[in-house]
């Protein structure tokens, strides 16, 4: 029987996968950008299923609180890309009108 | 409900999210992408229900699924339609082929690293030392009391990587634009529902003591409450500006290195504070950490130096 734990955890390393594979091959930074927000909620998956303790028992909080911690940084990290995108994007029209 | 009704749930949760993920990894249109993005972080936000971590569910929910999709719906808002990044090239097959076959060989040595750390989980578990010592840290929710306390160090850092990276916005080029004024409806809907966030926000700061909330859960909500009133067309907000928006995006990271040092003075070291004054502390940085996390939370959100911004300084360089 496949355990909750289990089942999360190999999910979050497909998603992890799927995230990095499509950031390396995309072309488009902006679905980068996506890609790596899709990478980090497997990543985040993994530690939370390592916590899960079963249906019964109080679960790790540890772990609890480093996702958390990271789910803020990985948005800080989201709005400087997309600010720098945004930047790279305005400087690339400005060479193409000249 | 049975048990098996249980891991049922899981198994088409777990479903939902693989196929969301697909779809917004290889959806044609970069729109669509990014909407069902935003809809995979809320099923995510059930999954981390499903997995007892209510207070990342809540996090996941406003900040991972919530800001994050403002943030990228507004700069594909920004994009002009013809730009050049949005034409799609493929890759040679043989550069497919090798990131592929890597990805699957670097998947499948997590999947037996992630199997067998959790077969053999033997020896002590950090997480039954943060519940018997729980009654020393001035709150009963474990996850604020890790955060605030335990590992204390950790969010003070994260506040400072937070600043960081809003400098960094700030930096990098003028505000966006600020949306049209908009029609009645929506004026009287975000008038209607900003004074709810933000009391729902004070609610999840004072209860993230005993039950799942917190300083960032609030900060965030505080944040979403700024982003509706900027959309209904108030440019700036509701931020105050000059000093005062300075102050309140330094007094997270201030008032926190602020108590860490005080209790120093006590012979103790960094961030251990006496028993005594332990909650109310961690509710004083937490008052401070959501104001903070607020503001800059939206701040990045407008993008570039906002009029608010600018306007503690001689405005002659405009």
């Amino acid at each position: 029987m496949l355990e909750t734990s289990t089942l999360y955890g190999l999910l979050g390393i497909v998603l992890a996968s799927l995230g990095l594979h499509a950031a390396i091959l995309q072309r488009d930074t902006l679905r980068r950008i996506l890609a790596i927000n899709i990478l980090g909620v497997g990543v985040f998956l993994v530690f939370i299923a390592t916590a899960y303790n079963g249906p019964t028992t109080v679960p790790d909080a540890v772990p609890h609180a480093l996702v958390l911690t990271g789910i803020v940084v990985a948005v800080a990290a989201t709005a400087l890309a997309l600010a720098l995108l945004r930047r790279l994007e305005a400087t690339r029209e400005t060479d193409d009108d000249q | 409900m049975t048990l098996d009704d249980l891991v049922m749930l899981d198994v088409l949760l777990s479903a939902m999210l693989l196929m969301l993920a697909i779809a917004a990894l290889h959806s044609q249109s970069l729109r669509r992408s990014i909407i069902l993005f935003i809809v995979f972080g809320l099923v995510t936000a059930l999954a981390w229900a499903r997995l007892k971590a209510p207070d990342v569910a809540l996090a996941e929910a406003m900040i991972g699924s919530g800001v994050a999709g403002a943030l990228l719906l507004a700069a594909l808002r920004d994009r002009k339609p013809d730009s050049k990044a949005t034409t799609e090239r493929g890759r040679p097959s043989w550069q497919v082929l090798t990131v592929t076959y890597l990805v699957i060989g670097l998947a499948l040595t997590a999947s037996w690293a992630f199997l067998d750390a959790h077969q053999n989980q033997s020896g002590p578990r950090i997480g039954a030392l943060v519940q018997s010592e729980l009654t020393n840290s001035g709150v009963s929710n474990p996850v604020t009391a890790v955060l605030l306390n335990f590992r204390a160090y950790d969010t003070l850092l994260e506040l400072a990587v937070l600043s960081a990276a809003l400098l960094g916005v700030l930096a990098l080029g003028p505000e966006r634009a600020a949306p049209r004024i908009a029609g009645p409806v929506v004026t009287h809907l975000v008038a209607w529902l900003a004074p709810l966030l933000i009391v729902t926000a004070g609610y999840l700061l004072w209860v993230g003591a005993h039950a799942p909330g917190g300083a960032f859960q609030a900060g965030a909500l505080l944040a979403a409450a700024g982003i509706i009133v900027r959309l209904s067309g108030k440019p700036q907000a509701g931020l105050p500006s000059g000093i005062r928006l300075r102050l309140i995006t330094a007094a997270g990271c201030g008032v926190f290195l602020f108590v860490g040092l005080a209790s120093m003075s006590g012979g103790a070291s960094l961030l251990q504070y006496p028993a005594d004054w332990a909650g109310t502390l961690i509710l004083l940085i937490e008052v401070f950490a959501t104001l903070s996390i607020a503001a800059s939370l939206l701040l990045v959100y407008l993008g570039g130096q906002p009029d608010a911004w600018a306007s503690g300084r001689e405005r002659g360089h405009a």
